[in-house]
């Protein structure tokens, strides 16, 4: 299949329409509006339904419902639509329905600003709404992962029965790469959606979407049974790219834009003869610990850098047990660390180890 | 012995926690019997609220899709876009309709959507243990307006029929009263209209159904009938204020 130079925004929504969502409710907010806009142009087309909803609350809802009658849903927002849309999401999680959210991330908090951001990193990866649940995150720092992780962020949703976000930035949103929008095809077997409201149609008892459970005993049963399936997501379902750990004094850890950044400031200080790695999570939530056991006993110190005042940094801390030294490095508020930014932190740390 | 009455097939056969008095057991009813018979209960989805009605997904016998407070008209929007074959109803009261849920409520009525909403007005938060909603009486004393309801402080009632009446894209709109039989029998009619208006694709199709609230309005349930038929339909008219049916004629 050829190439096509897309927006990213864009991508998300021609990978969607590959991977067979053919239902979008979403609401306007910058830096996303490019896909809801794609969305109405290209799901009349092939039978499908885009709807602007009245709110971003309303819209999550009416992802619930089309989620709940079997088919394939998904909606999108920036961060302050994801905060309201946080209600829809917990209930979604609790009656265990598949759907894709995406959030591309501006400046926060309140209203913040319009430029690219990694500050939800606590709200995406902690759950979000009220309850003990967890979403599968992915994090794509290029628009070809992206358009791949929108496919598998649909099959995951199917696999488990949960609602799976995929977290870009306004810098993936609104940049523009080619892609190949070739569609993936995946091993596991997807379970039959027998639950799903359709009508009963005289065939079988009516069911029930619920996430209402009055007697503590049967929440706690509940409870129990999401837990085994967030394990299982975590031993199964944790993606990272490893880069240059071989030998490397300092790894850098970060993911999306930021990681990318990151690269560059390695290949310079390669040309420097300085030995520095990266670890890039590509699943925020379950966090790639796997990554961590591949690093060289020759390093000594963690350099996590993100786009927010420091929020990955503590599952940094959780999967290093203490190991070794971790220290951080970061733009927020829209603002965008350059190479040579992290380049200096990285002189600074090695300098401080002689 | 010939069968001369029984319970509807629209129901399931479990007892419902409703207090005594209450009457959504005679809304409940009436829903699935006009479900029933209109030969449709087989291809129904039900959204269930947040409220006294919270548990319907376990009583109307058709599929059901429980929703967050005020959102049933939102998650039942997702469901008909998805399934226009089906249909889906909600069933809500008016801590959830007329408060929490006004912004979805009057956006599904605007965009005409295809679904039936049954909205019981009893003029009080039920489940919650009796507070002040946005349909309490002017004077009414609830756990929140002790003093009774000061219009100066928090407003005259919302009268949520008339209101959404003036929205093109509310095709069907009627108030009624299940106080007396005789308002039972034109409740049920008016349940149906509203149904009919779904099957035949004419849109968004609304039933204000005033009922009473025993339990928390400190009144027996005899009395409570005559409270209603008092001061809330005064208040509250009963009519039709919209049928696409006789906009046509």
């Amino acid at each position: 299949m050829a190439k096509v130079l897309m927006k990213g925004n864009e991508a998300i929504g021609a990978a969607s329409i590959v991977a067979g969502c053919k239902y979008f409710f979403g609401y306007p907010i910058t830096p996303q509006s490019e896909l809801p806009e794609y969305m109405s142009r290209e799901l009349p087309k092939i039978g499908g339904v885009f709807l602007q909803a009245e709110s971003e609350v309303a819209a999550i809802n009416m992802v619930y419902g089309a989620a709940g009658s079997g088919v394939r849903v998904m909606t999108s927002s920036s961060s302050p639509g994801i905060a309201l849309k946080q209600e829809g999401i917990t209930y979604i999680a609790g009656a265990e329905l598949p759907c894709v959210i995406v959030n591309v991330v501006r400046g926060g908090p309140g209203l913040g600003s319009i430029q690219p951001a990694q500050s939800d990193y606590f709200q995406a990866t902690r759950g979000g709404g009220n309850g003990d649940y967890r979403l599968l995150v992915y994090a794509p720092s290029n628009l070809q992962e992206l358009v791949e992780l929108m496919q598998l962020a649909f099959h995951k949703a199917d696999v488990y029965r949960t609602p799976v976000m995929v977290m870009a930035d306004g810098m993936i949103g609104q940049m523009m790469e080619p892609v190949e929008l070739t569609p993936l095809s995946f091993d596991e077997e997807l379970p039959e959606k027998d639950w799903a409201t359709t009508g009963t149609q005289g065939k079988r008892k009516p069911n029930i979407i619920n996430s209402l459970y009055l007697a503590a005993e049967e929440l706690e049963k509940h409870n129990i049974h999401l837990q085994e399936k967030f394990k299982k997501i975590e031993d199964r379902e944790q993606r990272f790219e490893n880069y240059e750990l071989e030998d490397a004094d300092v790894v850098i850890v970060a993911y999306g834009t930021t990681a990318r950044i990151a690269k560059t400031a390695i290949e310079n200080l390669k040309e420097k003869g300085m030995k520095v790695g990266l670890i890039r999570p590509i699943t925020l939530w379950p966090y790639p610990a796997e990554a961590f056991k591949e690093v060289s006993d020759k390093t000594t110190d963690y350099l996590v850098a993100e786009m927010s005042m420091g929020q990955m940094i503590d599952d940094v801390k959780i999967v290093n047990e203490g190991k070794r030294r971790i220290h951080f490095v970061g733009r927020s508020g829209g603002m965008i660390p350059t190479p040579q930014l992290i380049e200096d932190k990285v002189m600074e740390i090695l300098e401080g180890r002689k | 012995m010939p069968i001369v009455f029984q319970k509807t097939k629209g129901l399931t056969d479990v007892p419902t926690h409703y207090c005594p008095g209450c009457t959504h057991g005679i809304i409940h009813r009436l829903v699935g019997e006009v479900l029933e018979e209109l030969e449709v209960l087989d291809r129904t989805i039900g959204v269930a609220p947040v409220g006294c009605s919270v548990l319907a997904y376990k009583y109307f016998n058709c599929d059901m899709h429980e929703a967050s407070h005020g959102r049933a008209p939102a998650v039942a929007t997702g469901i008909k876009r998805v399934r226009p074959e089906n249909i889906v109803f909600t069933y809500q009261g008016d801590g959830d309709l007329a408060s929490i849920g006004t912004a979805e409520i009057v956006h599904a009525a605007h965009r005409s959507e295809g679904i039936t909403t049954i909205f019981v007005n009893n003029a009080i938060y039920g489940m919650t243990g009796g507070q002040m909603a946005p349909t309490s009486l002017v004077g009414q004393r609830t756990t929140t307006s002790p003093y009774g309801r000061d219009p100066k402080l928090v407003g005259y009632p919302i009268r949520i029929a008339e209101m959404l009446a003036t929205i093109p894209g509310a095709s069907y709109v009627e108030r009624v009263a299940v106080n007396s039989p005789a308002n039972i029998r034109k409740a049920k009619q008016a349940i149906k209209r509203a149904f009919q208006t779904q099957i035949d694709g004419k849109g968004f199709a609304i039933v204000e159904v005033l009922s009473t609230c025993p339990t928390n309005w400190g009144i027996d349930p005899p009395k409570a009938l005559d409270w209603l038929a008092e001061n809330m339909i005064p208040y509250y008219p009963l009519g039709k204020f919209r049928d696409p049916q006789e906009e046509v004629e």
